[in-house]
């Protein structure tokens, strides 16, 4: 098995950074702040975040709040609630969360929350799971998870439960492990997570890996990276990853990294990107990978950081 | 605006656009390098920038988010503006369906062009109905798992309705791919959320019978063994009770070990079966080492059995088998 290429991951990443010159960082402009997020804690996690300027992004960030509190891909773009997690976990990260108008951020997040339950990305009011866990993750890093009503965001959670263990993005939706990522993650951040069978749930997650040891996220589907982390994080969090064959999947990852130029992609042989880098990472930290630092699967954040922002440890 | 893509004229050369002062993005500080972003796009996006800050909501404005959106549909901020544009000026809507149409045609996983759809489809009401189940069949055709394509039929139905062919569209789509999960998600969605079929207790016979139909000609199929315990909203006593789940296993074991069968085979007798001669036997047939041939315990046989065929998940067997409740040593 080839070794984690760490120093030309984190090479990668920072020159990435840099490279604001091209059509692809071009047509992500407007979501720079989610790869900023994925970027950083990718550093965090080798060991490596002094190697970045800091208070150059942090004033970056904030740049992006917009006056409803919520925050944008990038500056001058409109809020949404996907930006606004990122750019609380960055300030997280950097132990920079004192630089926030904290009520104001988190009045922002709670006013997405329906009459349902359920909570709507923006303005517009596109409902989804993903948005009840980002919702809650950054009401819980806020600690300010008493602006909403966490009863009726939990019952919303458990309507999109299927019989097969697992959660769609809205009642009756297929199951998907990144939905389940976002339901279980929900469920554990507000204490919830007795909502879950954990053995149904864990079946259908050690089901993901296929023979080449990496995970998909249905049925049928093909293996990818990204999926290391939504399989199994919620694989942790219900505490069944013993469940699957942690080597294979950790040799299916090592697999797809760019050894020349660093950089993970979504299965072996493809284009790297920052996205499948930063969740190739984090499966490797779930993993307990020798070198990488250990991530908290509920708040997606260095369990460190974690420790220090929302335990005060 | 596909056609003359390749002939495109710069806004700056373009006279209905000579009073706009372009913005260009503010890349924070200390923009690294100057930027030589794609200048078409760049251009594009100068101008949305310009229009945008000045709140311009005018007929050449939803031109040019056509336009930015063509180049990169992913822009939240593009559609933002496009929707203030379109309840402004009361346009049309049926022509921003045949611009979402061709937008999705390359673009069929971005969840910002489905969520537009779903707000001009909500504001046209019932009308869109028809519209929207083809708009999604014709998606779903290139990719039938199209996770935004199921939810956004999944919502028309439930909030226009349309339910009358969804069953034989289920159907229909099974036949084409038998190991299509999403149509078999959507298939109990149907049975179990119609208004017209009656519900899961009206269906569970015709829908038990298809099922066993189905497995028996792909054992290997994960879908369909998971919609049959669908099929008894996952209660084990029901699924025990019924005796076509215990002939099933055994007709499936009689031929080869399978996975699905042993599981659910096991989940049986964890739960009360009480297996008869016959399938002791298949089970047995199964079996080559003499270490379990010792012990009679049918449960542990599987177990075993589940370890080898499955060693990829061999913990989760494993456990399994330390947690079998004491009842199934038994027997
Ligand atoms: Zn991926």
């Amino acid at each position: 098995m080839g070794e984690l290429e760490m120093e030309k991951h984190v090479r990668y990443i920072l020159t990435i950074e840099k490279k604001k010159d091209d059509f692809v960082s071009l047509v992500i402009e407007h979501l720079r702040i989610n790869g900023a997020y994925w970027g950083l804690t990718t550093l965090d996690l080798l060991g490596k975040i002094e190697t970045i300027d800091q208070d150059e992004v942090v004033s970056w960030v904030m740049k992006c709040q917009d006056e409803s509190g919520g925050f944008a891909g990038n500056i001058g773009h409109d809020p949404h609630i996907l930006y606004t997690l990122s750019a609380v976990q960055i300030l997280a990260l950097l132990d920079k969360l004192d630089v926030l108008d904290i009520d104001k951020v988190s009045n922002y997040v709670a006013g997405l929350q329906n009459e349902d339950g359920s909570f709507s990305g923006d303005i517009w009011g596109e409902v989804d799971t993903r948005f009840s866990y980002i919702a809650i993750c950054c009401l819980s890093i806020l600690r300010r998870l008493e602006k909403i009503n966490v009863e009726k965001a939990v019952d919303f959670v458990v309507r999109c439960k299927n019989l097969d263990g697992g959660f769609g993005s809205t009642p009756g939706g297929e199951s998907h492990a990144g939905q389940i990522f976002c339901c279980v993650g929900a469920l554990a951040l507000t204490g919830s997570l007795h909502h879950i069978d954990r053995d149904l749930l864990g079946w259908w997650l050690c089901e993901r890996q296929v023979k080449s040891g990496g995970l998909n996220g249905r049925p049928e589907k093909l293996p990818d990276v990204c999926y290391s982390w939504w399989v199994l994080s919620s694989l942790v969090m219900i505490d069944r990853v013993h469940w699957i064959d942690k080597e294979k999947l950790a040799r299916f990852i090592l697999d797809c990294q760019d050894k020349e130029n660093g950089g993970i992609s979504d299965r072996p042989d493809d284009a790297v990107d920052v996205f499948h880098t930063y969740f190739g990472v984090a499966g490797l930290s779930l993993l307990e990978y020798p070198g990488v630092k250990a991530i908290d699967p509920a708040y997606a954040l260095p369990v460190d950081v974690v420790n220090k922002i929302i335990f005060k440890k | 605006m596909d056609s003359d893509e390749d002939e495109r004229i710069p806004f700056s050369q373009r006279p209905e656009w000579s009073d706009i002062k372009p913005v260009p993005q503010d890349d924070g500080p200390n923009p690294v390098v100057p930027i030589a972003y794609h200048e078409d796009f760049r251009e594009t996006m100068d101008y949305f920038r310009a229009v945008y800050l000045a709140d311009e909501r005018t007929p050449r404005s939803l031109r040019l988010t056509s336009e930015a959106i063509a180049m990169n549909a992913g822009n939240y901020t593009v559609w933002h503006f496009r929707r203030l544009i379109l309840e402004t000026l009361n346009t049309d809507l049926h022509e921003e369906f045949d611009f979402i149409e061709n937008i999705a045609k390359s673009n069929s996983k971005n969840y910002q062009i489905w969520h537009h759809r779903r707000w001009v489809a909500e504001k046209m009401g019932t009308e869109a109905t028809n519209m929207e189940l083809k708009f999604t069949r014709k998606i779903l055709s290139l990719d039938a798992k199209n996770y935004h394509a199921w939810s956004h039929r999944q919502w028309v139905l439930q909030a226009l309705g349309g339910w009358e062919d969804e069953l034989d569209y289920c159907l229909q789509l099974l036949e084409e791919d038998i190991y299509n999960n999403s149509a078999w998600n959507q298939r109990y969605f149907v049975i179990t959320r119609s208004p017209l079929l009656g519900g899961l207790p009206a269906m569970r016979e015709s829908e038990v019978r298809y099922t066993i139909e189905v497995i028996l000609l792909n054992p290997d199929n994960e879908s369909p063994w998971r919609y049959l315990r669908g099929l008894y909203k996952g209660d084990a006593e029901a699924l025990v009770g019924d005796p076509q789940v215990s002939c099933l296993c055994m007709k499936v074991l009689s031929v080869r070990g399978n996975t699905f069968a042993l599981n659910l085979l096991l989940d049986l007798l964890c739960h009360g079966l009480q297996p008869n001669g016959e399938l002791k036997s298949v089970v047995e047939g199964l079996t080559n080492s003499e270490s379990d041939s010792i012990d009679p315990s049918l449960a542990i046989k599987v177990c075993s059995l589940l370890e080898t065929l499955d060693p990829m998940r061999s913990n989760y067997w494993a456990w399994r088998k330390v947690t079998l409740p004491s009842h199934t040593k038994a027997i």
